[in-house]
């Protein structure tokens, strides 16, 4: 691991994440956790006619975590949900554009399966799928 | 002592990554091996390998004899009796065997388990669970403001076990397990010290108490092997907690007896290989000797804690007078993972996270701390490294 980690891309979204809050009239929330490092995160989403209108989040993780959800929430916002479905661990490392090392791996996906969870569980089908 | 010779007893220490040589600061987690250690494991499996306790084969007779010569290494360095030291995987599961033998059969509804805010999951978790099943309560011991157990905390009536952290592996903080032992013996309680942070710093000299408790992996020894050191006539009324070979007498259709201490709480085949393992760390420490090993651990510490009261946004956790060379701390504006994270791109190994203690956590109101932990084989150079890379980090997530 090298300091390749920490680019000017991923410092800016850790410091000012973008989709930073709640949503009082979500459709669906999802709540999750990464208990070796007490990351936290809780997505909120907005779906209307199959798509997601409105995603927020809220907790706290870190740089890697934070810019993953920032990016991604970006990523998905206006995503129809078999769209959703199909984002993929690749897209969001894609996103991030650092290489991860294998002991962050979990920081990277936590949003991606709160994200994927909240849309299964709108739609109330069963997530079956490994993040990291 | 010579910390550079010595340095050359771990083969690990030679190793480089993103080319600097490395740093191991996790020593509270685990330690490092010396040769000897290696070679001893690897001898036990090329020439002495059979079953111990089995058969009269020659080779059983030598392995059997290495095995109980590991015993006896282990009760001296506890200043005990070989039949009252009983070999485990490590701490935890020494910490569930009381809780489940001793707990189980004695705790009843409306007595108390005393541990404390500073406890490792390993002693917490096990005593919640078997009050909760027997109906009694579990009490904290409170942390005051500067790391150490709160004096003026008084043991309930009806407190049956005081079980808790000689040293604390967050904080580092010392107990005084004299007098705490002393305390809880007033309301007629079990006293069970949790000795993995502190055994491997020579600090044993603690069996006033009913139970101590330790892990061979952070005292130089093979991962599998820790101990569970009873004082013999609680040992003797504590039922088994595992059963099966080697833990009997005498087993009929009707019912079985126990065999003798310590054979009765060691079930099934050993891990005799990483108990010899054990005792040869054992021996190697105390060559170099402990009171050698505390005064360089001292320094160590004194060095890590002014360089990092130099480093702006930097917050060290506990202040305690008596303390093994533990440094826990958070930087302003940076996550503990990200801390972590830019130590090791310069090599430097530390813990990120919550540290098995998440009561101790919410007391200091943080979701996680760096922790640096050092021990005998650790340098200056290594304290100077680590705070030059937290100054980095504070560059980079000022």
């Amino acid at each position: 691991m090298s300091l390749e980690m920490y680019r000017e891309q991923i410092l800016e979204h850790y410091k000012h994440p973008h989709n930073k809050g709640r949503l009082s009239d979500a459709d669906t929330s999802v709540k999750d956790a990464n208990p070796l490092c007490a990351d936290e995160i809780e997505v909120f989403l907005k779906i209307s006619n199959n798509k997601i209108q409105d995603v927020k989040f809220d907790g706290i993780g870190c740089a890697i975590s934070t810019a993953a959800t920032s990016l991604l929430t970006d990523h998905v916002k206006g995503m129809s949900l078999d769209d959703v479905k199909k984002v993929s661990r690749d897209d969001v490392f894609k996103l991030l554009g650092v290489p991860v090392s294998p002991a962050r791996t979990k920081c990277a996906l936590l949003s991606l399966k709160a994200i994927k969870s909240a849309t299964y569980k709108y739609l109330g089908e069963k997530l079956d799928e490994k993040f990291g | 002592m010579d910390v550079d010779a010595l340095r050359m007893d771990f083969p690990v220490l030679r190793r480089t990554f993103n080319g600097k040589p490395l740093a191991y600061l996790d020593n509270a987690a685990s330690t490092q091996k010396p040769e000897s250690v290696i070679q001893a494991v690897s001898d036990f499996y090329s020439a002495s390998y059979s079953n111990v306790h089995r058969s009269v084969s020659s080779l059983s007779m030598e392995a059997t004899q290495l095995f109980e010569a590991a015993r006896e290494k282990v009760a001296s360095f506890l200043k005990a009796k070989a039949e009252e030291v009983i070999f485990t995987r490590n701490a935890t599961e020494s910490l569930n065997l009381v809780a489940q033998a001793w707990g189980r059969h004695n705790l009843r509804k409306g007595d108390v388990v005393v541990v404390t805010e500073m406890d490792h999951h390993s002693n917490l978790v096990p005593w919640q669970q078997v009050a909760r099943e027997a109906g009694a309560k579990l009490e904290f011991v409170p942390v005051t403001d500067q790391g150490e157990l709160d004096d003026s905390f008084e043991f309930p009536e009806a407190t049956r076990v005081f079980s808790f952290a000689q040293v604390s592996n967050v904080l580092g903080t010392v107990n005084d397990v004299k007098a705490w032992t002393k305390k809880a013996r007033k309301q007629g309680a079990l006293v069970v010290v949790d000795g993995a942070a502190g055994a491997p710093h020579g600090l044993v000299d603690v069996f006033d108490a009913d139970f101590y408790a330790f892990s061979g992996h952070k005292m130089c020894g093979p991962m599998g092997a820790g101990v569970l050191w009873g004082k013999k006539s609680v040992l003797e009324e504590m039922p088994p907690f595992l059963f099966g070979g080697s833990m009997i007498s005498k087993v009929k259709k009707e019912g079985t007896t126990w065999a003798e201490l310590p054979a009765k709480f060691e079930a099934g085949t050993p891990n005799a290989a990483d108990a010899i393992g054990l005792s040869r760390a054992v021996d190697y420490l105390q060559r170099v000797g402990f009171s050698s090993i505390q005064k360089h651990e001292e320094k160590l510490l004194k060095t890590t804690l002014d360089l990092l009261s130099d480093v702006p946004g930097v917050t060290v956790y506990g202040s305690a007078k008596a303390r093994t060379p533990i440094v826990s701390f958070n930087l302003a504006g940076a996550h503990t993972h990200d801390v972590g994270s830019i130590l090791d791109a310069n090599a430097i190994a530390v813990r990120s996270g919550n540290h098995c203690a998440q009561v101790l956590m919410d007391r200091l109101n943080i979701a996680g701390a760096t922790r640096a932990s050092f021990y005998l084989y650790n340098t200056e150079d290594e304290c100077h490294r680590l705070a030059d890379a937290v100054k980095q980090a504070q560059m980079v997530f000022a």
